[in-house]
């Protein structure tokens, strides 16, 4: 049993990172709103600049507050270490541009946010950087997308909105057998329904604006390294320059020899948010840590809400499919059930019998659900993918990601389960009506 | 920089300078399942601080090739056998936990060689309870998490850059240990740490300063299993300084300030 020397997940949500101030005694994790910090003395400032020695220079590559935050999320995810940024999508261009430049090449999951996929399929192949895609489950067709020039794989350990489960050890394994790293993002399960580098992966990142901050107030993003895959390994020699040979851009550093475990992290931090810039707010980073205090208990509620609601649709005549990997009738269901034993989110997907139109009159007669463009929050949420998050995809890239235009996303919250049942059925009837 | 010690390469960090033999020469050894990284936060510091710095690797460790040392005498050999390679005629031996124990038997045989001892986390004698001696053999993950429980003092770490002190702890171990495909280093070094009986004769042997920085929440080597060593140091007339680190056996990166601290003000002496 784990106890104070080896605490356990929910020790952690509320004590990884912190103690008490030692200069005040405050007892939670004062918000430093500084942009900067004072030398001891020349010495100590050429020190920090040169990375000799610990401490803080200036909040955009820094600071105390975010500091509790990268070692909350890194403990709970079982990583070495983390980099807050501004929103999930800097999080995920920080990853991969740390990691690679014009030329290279990364293979991902068909089944992503729409923003994610608009990066890697229109932003990214501006700057050089091209993407295969592949559907998650096609584990030949991970094998066969890769090239030289491969350094990346990336998916999402629940595809947004379909929930097709990610097999993190089947392509985090052909990964391996590639030399190139596995980057999950995990902001749809958390790290209390998933760890995903337990499974294998490499990088996970997080838009912590979802169930990390779970209150629905800022954006942020938070990106960790497991600090497993060998940079410079057989398989690996050469391909991450950025990571291996001489950085001229910080004093010819070769951070793989400064950090073993650490490189990527620390280049990062030294390259990409001293050069992108791409900071989160102290701010930010302190009402982010207040959500994580109560992660395991608000997942808990989401998923015991989300089971009543599924069932209810699952079995409601005007319902055509419920897509949660909690029904056997989901593809991933068996996957699910052996990755993510304690439920695969609170984010899902249905359709409904009707028309379009039905469906409009759904959403618009929902009162307790709010129709939003987030997912995640402590309250539920309603949206239209196929005309707002996916509204840039084609017909065949939205049935890649399981969309079709009927399809009605939900992000479960905290309330009175009844409340949100009836709510549903409030607004089925209305839809019904809305057709006849 | 790779430098090759009886037909193997042996890898030192050497902290973001060029190893120039006519500065004053440190040698950082680390302790069972660690690398040359531990140090990062000394042993880059003291590289622009006029110090020429060789963080090593342990042979079979890391980026090392050769045999991993079975016993603190082998292991000192190779340290030894490292400054002749480079023509090191005199040099500080820093080292922790288990490297504590190698820094004393290479700065006992180095005599008026060695300029200063500097021992970080340590114990004498430096008993492994069998069960951790035999999880690191048949469960190594098992007797990491313990090695990493039992390592830190708190929750946090004061680096500043977002690690995770006690995850940082674990990915090192594994990846050290995945190094060696031919050798169990975490046993090997468990039971070199076990078996090692030289420390009397070593003490006897030094002919520099030495210090004891110990942690003081330390579980792995508490401070109470250095006293004899500290006590045969002073016995032996020697100059010897005590600093109790706020840290656990984790002294480098829980304490990373505090350990860099001492180990200036001893190096200065």
């Amino acid at each position: 049993m784990p106890g104070y020397s080896d605490p356990g997940f929910d020790t952690l949500a509320l004590h990884a990172g912190a103690v008490p101030d030692p200069a005040t005694g405050a007892r939670a994790v004062p918000i430093h709103l500084s942009t900067s910090f004072v030398f001891e003395s020349s010495d100590h400032a050429a020190s920090l600049f040169n990375l000799e020695r610990p401490g803080h220079v200036y909040s955009r590559i820094s600071n105390p507050t975010n500091a509790v935050l990268e070692q909350r999320v890194a403990a709970l995810e079982g990583g070495v270490g983390a980099i807050a940024v501004a929103s999930g999508q800097a999080a995920l261009h920080l990853a991969i541009c740390t990691l690679m430049g014009a030329g290279s090449h990364i293979v991902a999951s068909t089944a992503l946010y729409g923003g994610s996929q608009n990066l890697l399929h229109y932003t990214l192949a501006r700057f050089g950087i091209s993407t295969t895609f592949v559907k998650p489950g096609d584990l030949d067709g991970w094998r066969a997308a890769v090239r030289p020039e491969t350094r990346l794989f990336f998916g999402e350990t629940v595809g947004n909105p379909g929930l097709d489960v990610l097999d993190i050890p089947a392509v985090s394994q052909i990964a391996h057998e590639a030399g190139v790293p596995l980057l999950v993002d995990s902001t749809l399960t958390s790290p209390w329904l998933i760890k995903p580098f337990e499974h294998g992966a490499d990088l996970v990142y997080h838009s912590a604006t979802k169930f990390l901050s779970g209150h629905g107030t800022v954006i942020g993003g938070v990106v960790v390294d497991g600090g497993s895959f060998d940079w410079e390994g057989p398989r690996t020699a050469g391909r991450f320059a950025e990571l291996t040979a001489p950085y001229e851009g910080f004093h010819g550093m070769v951070f793989s020899e400064e950090s073993t475990v650490g490189a990527f992290l620390l280049r990062a931090r030294r390259e990409g948010l001293r050069d992108f810039g791409a900071c989160m707010s102290p701010h930010t980073a302190w009402l982010i840590l207040q959500g994580i205090e109560t992660l395991p208990l608000r997942m808990e509620r989401h998923m015991r809400n989300t089971q009543r609601v599924v069932e209810c649709l699952a079995a409601h005549p005007f319902v055509a499919r419920v897509g949660h990997p909690m029904l056997e009738s989901h593809p991933s269901h068996a996957l699910a059930q052996r990755l993510l034993p304690r439920g695969a989110g609170s984010v899902f997907s249905f359709d409904l019998k009707g028309s379009r139109a039905q469906g409009k009159a759904f959403i618009e007669s929902l009162k307790v659900f709010s129709h939003l463009a987030n997912v995640g929050d402590c309250r539920s949420l309603v949206i239209h993918p196929a005309s707002t998050t996916h509204f840039r995809m084609g017909d065949e890239a939205l049935a890649q990601a399981g969309i079709s235009q009927g399809t009605i996303r939900l992000s479960i919250g905290l309330e009175d389960a009844d409340d949100l049942i009836d709510d549903l059925k409030r607004a089925l009837k209305a839809a019904e009506k809305a057709g006849a | 920089m790779q430098v090759t010690v009886h037909g193997a390469a042996t890898y030192c960090y050497t902290g973001g300078k060029s190893f120039d033999a006519a500065r004053p020469t440190a040698v950082l050894i680390h302790g069972v399942l660690n690398d040359h990284s531990v140090w990062g936060f000394q042993s880059r510091h003291l590289a622009h601080h006029g110090w020429n710095v060789l963080a090593v690797d342990l042979p079979g460790h890391g980026r090392s090739g050769g045999d991993a040392p079975e016993s603190v005498e082998q292991a000192a050999d190779g340290i030894l056998a490292l400054l002749r390679t480079l023509d090191v005629e005199r040099a500080a031996l820093i080292g922790h936990s288990w490297g504590s124990l190698i820094a004393l038997e290479s700065a006992a045989r180095l005599g008026t060689a060695a300029t200063h001892l500097a021992l970080v986390g340590t114990a004498y004698p430096m008993k492994v309870s069998p069960a951790l001696i035999e999880a690191a053999l048949h469960d190594p993950e098992k007797a990491l998490r313990m090695v990493n429980v039992f390592s830190r003092s708190g929750l946090a770490s004061p680096s500043g850059g977002g690690f995770w002190t006690f995850g940082a702890g674990m990915a090192l171990g594994r990846r050290v240990l995945r190094s060696n495909p031919q050798v169990n280093v975490f046993h090997r070094g468990f039971v070199a740490c076990d078996r090692y009986a030289g420390a009397e004769a070593a003490i006897a042997a030094l002919a520099c300063p030495v210090l004891f920085a110990l942690g003081q929440a330390d579980q792995m080597t508490p401070p109470r299993a250095a006293q004899g060593l500290i006590a045969a140091a002073r016995a032996r007339g020697l100059h010897v300084a005590v600093e109790m680190l706020p840290a656990g056996h984790s002294q480098m990166t829980e304490a990373p300030e505090e350990t860099l601290a001492a180990l200036r003000g001893f190096l200065s002496t």
